[in-house]
């Protein structure tokens, strides 16, 4: 037994610590590397690229146009977000059945990513959509509440997820808005703050605490209808990503019924934890997204403005910098989809979800504030839209998780992995 | 062979896969034809017509039986296939040719069609075709289909009615002089220009139930066809590059160095 373990030891090159693992090594690597096709980190179905192409085409025609003015006015064009249901991109992994597309979740990462290429605005609406409302009731609802809930959100309705408050943001389950059973409803009160899409959502995934007493394991997600009550209240003016709609919400006895109780009382802490993982991917995909956006903008200026004699992007100086800035967004890309793909593939992909995440709003404010500086002053002004890209990552390293938290996750992996 | 009273219509969109309009072509070294080592699409015009075919399904409803596209190509060109699919035709036909083998030319794809044609039991009541190929601009195929079959024919199309219960189809054309109605007994062929419509973007949904639409494979041979080109390519170049203006002086030495150079009907 010893001898045919080993020998798929070599051939997989696994070096365990223990004798014990042989064997157990040898039963998952064999039966892994059989049916494995072992294809590079780019390689793509007919249908993804298909559906890239897609994204594509109505990213640069029917969302290009209006990037600059909605950035002025911070709002969001109604139109674009009814186009954005009309292509199917508002549930993209949700059931032909409920009125999705059925596709993969790197589908949805390839088109988080082409709308970032045009405008992370956008992106992140479909991001918070698919990879947090969406991912949330198909994970975790019951069966009517996915027949009642996911058809509308892949038809009209917009969604908000709903988990941080003004003195909780990485200290998330340090939430205070609190949920009191009342007969066959939940009486909820309290505020969320930094809620991405609620200017423009119908539907609210709200988390609250049923049993303080209980701490962390008291939190429940709630889903509610801004008809129940959900007060908007100060849209935030930011630096970036204005058009997405960032407020403060206010519930004020908000009376949400017994059965809008997803995934079960008191398990929202887990809940959000394991959505906000995947969430993390996506996001890397907006950054991803927004850096190549940046890049491809900025690039063919610079073989085309001429100073002394030559395209400025000839200059070695020039040449090194654009090199260095292509090497930094294939890595970020080819961590955003290894981790996608470790999650289709059913591996674990936390650590990797974190890195990616983590790096790529690294990567993506490194290549856009060069991409402004290889434009020169053509780069600073608003008109070319290229500024615009700057502002919108400094939000990356902030939002769905700080960079820190990224790190102290990668952190506890690698102390795990390194201290038995 | 002519279509009864009663019967459903039947719509056939031939499609190629061409340069993608966005790119920017170089000639080859050998001057023999285009770099088309670049990104290919499906043809402009043809997205008009797969799109109008879907419209007028959308317009008459349960009066079109069927929509099917066709293209002569590489095995590449199945993905153009897909992409009509996605829009929302319901079966393909790929005449496939080596990925060596020349691009077929109007006369070839007009006898290859006119095969195909003749070999659809149902029959074939319209077939709407791009008014012409970005790549060759040779805008004949619809016209010679139309010449071999003996149909009517209307092109450069910018807008179609179809009126299945008197067989006929109402369709305006854009001719120099502006625009000309036409009435066509069906069966017709029509050639699409740009002003019909704007096609849709395959949405997600429908790229994923084009998969399971059906693709069915022949080759020219099995037709029945011969498509060897009949023409030659000599010589491709650039057109010559810009020569620099000159000022001049007043209106008077304008019109001399018009003269000189040939640009009148008066002699110098």
């Amino acid at each position: 037994m010893f001898r045919v373990a080993s020998r798929a030891l070599r051939a997989t090159k696994h070096r365990p610590t223990r004798l014990v693992e042989p064997a157990r090594t040898f039963f998952v690597s064999a039966i892994r590397t059989e049916g494995l096709r072992l294809n590079s980190l780019d390689t793509f179905t007919e249908e993804e690229n298909m559906f890239r192409d897609s994204v594509k085409r109505f990213a640069v025609d029917v969302v290009g146009p209006k990037v600059r003015e909605m950035d002025e006015k911070e709002s969001m064009d109604p139109t674009i977000i009814q186009g954005l249901f009309e292509q199917g991109l508002m549930g993209i992994e949700t059931s032909a059945e409920h009125g999705g597309a059925e596709a993969s979740f790197v589908s949805a990462i390839i088109a988080i990513e082409e709308l970032a290429k045009i405008d992370p605005s956008v992106s992140v609406m479909c991001d918070v959509h698919n990879t947090l409302v969406n991912t949330i009731l198909r994970t975790y609802g019951t069966k009517e509440q996915q027949d009642k809930w996911l058809p509308l959100l892949s038809e009209s309705k917009l969604g908000s997820f709903c988990l941080s408050e003004p003195a909780s943001g990485s200290d998330a389950f340090a939430l205070q808005t609190r949920a009191k059973k009342d007969g066959d409803h939940w009486v909820i009160n309290g505020s969320k703050m930094w809620i991405t899409n609620s200017h423009e959502a119908e539907i609210f995934l709200i988390f609250a605490n049923v049993d303080p007493s209980k701490g962390y394991k008291g939190i429940t997600c709630f889903i509610a209808t801004k008809e129940m009550g959900v007060q908007i209240a100060k849209k935030e003016e930011k630096l970036g990503i204005r058009a997405s709609s960032t407020c403060t919400l206010n519930f004020d006895d908000l009376r949400v019924p017994a059965e809008n109780i997803i995934g079960g009382e008191g398990k929202g802490y887990k809940l959000a934890i394991q959505i906000l993982n995947e969430g993390r991917i996506g996001i890397a995909a907006q950054m991803l997204g927004l850096a190549q956006g940046a890049f491809d903008k900025a690039v063919p200026y610079t073989y085309q403005r001429t100073q002394f004699g030559q395209p400025i992007g000839t200059f070695q100086g020039m040449q090194f910098q654009i090199a260095k800035a292509a090497v930094e967004l294939e890595t970020a890309r080819l961590l955003t989809y290894n981790a996608a793909r470790r999650k289709e593939e059913g591996r674990s992909f936390t650590k990797e979800a974190a890195m990616a995440k983590y790096w790529a709003s690294q990567v993506a404010q490194d290549v856009s504030g060069s991409a402004i500086e290889w434009c020169g002053g053509v780069g600073f002004t608003r008109e070319t839209g290229i500024e615009k890209f700057w502002r919108d990552s400094k939000i990356g390293a902030i939002y769905e998780g700080t960079s820190n938290i990224q790190l102290q996750t990668i952190a506890k992996f690698i102390q795990q992995e390194y201290s038995r | 062979m002519r279509p009864s009273a009663v019967r459903l219509l039947n719509i056939l969109v031939p499609i190629k896969r061409a340069v993608d309009y966005a790119v920017k072509i170089r000639v080859n070294p050998e001057q023999t034809g285009i770099d088309l080592n670049v990104k290919h699409s499906m043809n402009p015009f043809d997205e008009i017509a797969v799109e109008e075919a879907v419209r007028i399904r959308e317009r008459l409803k349960d009066a079109v039986k069927s929509i099917k596209v066709v293209t002569i190509g590489p095995p590449k060109s199945a993905e153009t296939l897909r992409t009509a699919l996605a829009m929302g035709a319901d079966s393909a036909v790929h005449v496939e040719i080596p990925e060596s083998a020349p691009s077929p030319e109007p006369l070839g794809v007009a006898k290859t069609l006119k095969a195909l044609i003749e070999r659809q039991k149902e029959g074939v009541d319209i077939v709407i075709l791009g008014k012409q190929a970005i790549d060759d601009d040779a805008g004949q195929t619809g016209q010679m289909l139309a010449g071999l079959m003996g149909w009517s024919q209307a092109t450069f199309a910018s807008k179609v009615e179809v009126n299945p219960e008197q067989k006929v189809a109402n369709i305006t054309r854009e001719i120099d002089g502006g625009l000309e109605e036409l009435k066509c007994k069906l069966p017709v062929i029509i050639t699409t220009d740009l002003r019909l419509n704007e096609p849709r973007y395959a949405s997600l949904p429908n790229i994923m139930k084009a998969k399971k639409k059906p693709v069915e494979k022949l080759t020219a041979a099995e037709l029945g066809v011969d498509i060897t080109p009949r023409l030659e390519t000599i010589k491709v170049t650039e057109p010559p590059k810009r020569v620099g203006g000159g000022k001049v002086a007043n209106v008077d030495e304008l019109l001399t160095k018009l003269k000189e150079a040939g640009f009148t009907g008066k002699r110098a």
